[in-house]
């Protein structure tokens, strides 16, 4: 398998998840944690964008990080699936290398 | 003591840093000795105000119910800039309801949430003595 690229920023404060979209080859993974969850939330621009590197990517968001900031799951973009702290550690196995893009 | 007019700006989310609980310490210390105080959520910020937050799964303090305090300590003017929250998605309705009693009013409940565009909120900006950012 691929990468696994992690995004921890806010869409709206850094160009982390917009880099990482650029660069991310098609069949690698995104997983959005911290402030990164914040890009699923719709409706939203950057809901927007990610829901079209949908088509090339498998996406997932930390669940512990979503519940901190009030994001309900029926808030989120479809398709996008959940992971947990025990899931997060399975990603990183899973995959040859991640890439954190802090 | 001489009543200054104090300005919290927040523009950082709440959990991915220290800024957003420092800023609601600073301005409930402020409050206590009884200043003016007004607060801005801006960027970032606003979703410091968002419902339903619960930060029990990544073991910080969940002081997101703290802001429900604010009425009660006359804090009463927050202002939310209208174009961060169209940005993100956001309406009013997303965000917390904070509320306050006015005794000049027979103790009726207030509105402290007032969303604001930007024109608006550079005049707030330039009517205060003291800017605080977070």
């Amino acid at each position: 398998m691929s990468v696994l690229h992690i995004v921890n920023k806010s869409p709206y404060d850094r160009n982390s998840l917009e880099t990482c979209l650029r660069l991310a080859a098609a069949g690698s993974a995104i997983l959005l944690i911290e402030d990164g969850v914040y890009a699923a939330r719709k409706p939203s621009s950057a809901a927007d964008t990610l829901q079209q590197a949908l088509d090339n990517h498998p996406l997932y968001a930390l669940q512990a990080d979503l519940q901190a900031r009030g994001l309900a799951t029926d808030s989120l973009i479809d398709g996008i699936q959940l992971v947990d702290y025990d899931g997060f550690v399975k990603l990183t196995t899973e995959y040859d290398k991640t890439q954190s893009w802090l | 003591m001489a009543t200054k007019k104090f300005l919290y700006i927040n523009r950082k989310p709440p959990h991915g840093s220290i800024y957003a609980l420092e800023s609601l310490e600073v301005v409930l210390i402020g409050a206590a000795f009884e200043q003016a105080v007004t607060l801005a959520f801006i960027d970032d910020g606003v979703y410091q105000l968002l419902q339903n937050q619960d930060s029990s799964a990544i073991g910080t303090k969940n002081f997101a119910p703290t802001y429900r305090a604010l009425g009660d300590y006359d804090v009463n003017r927050i202002y939310v800039e209208r174009e961060s929250l169209e940005l993100r998605g956001l309406v009013k309705e997303d965000l917390m309801p904070l509320t306050w009693e006015d005794e000049d009013d027979d103790w009726a409940e207030k509105d402290s949430i007032h969303v604001v565009g930007s024109a608006e909120l550079a005049e707030i900006i330039e009517q205060q003595d003291v800017i605080l950012n977070f």
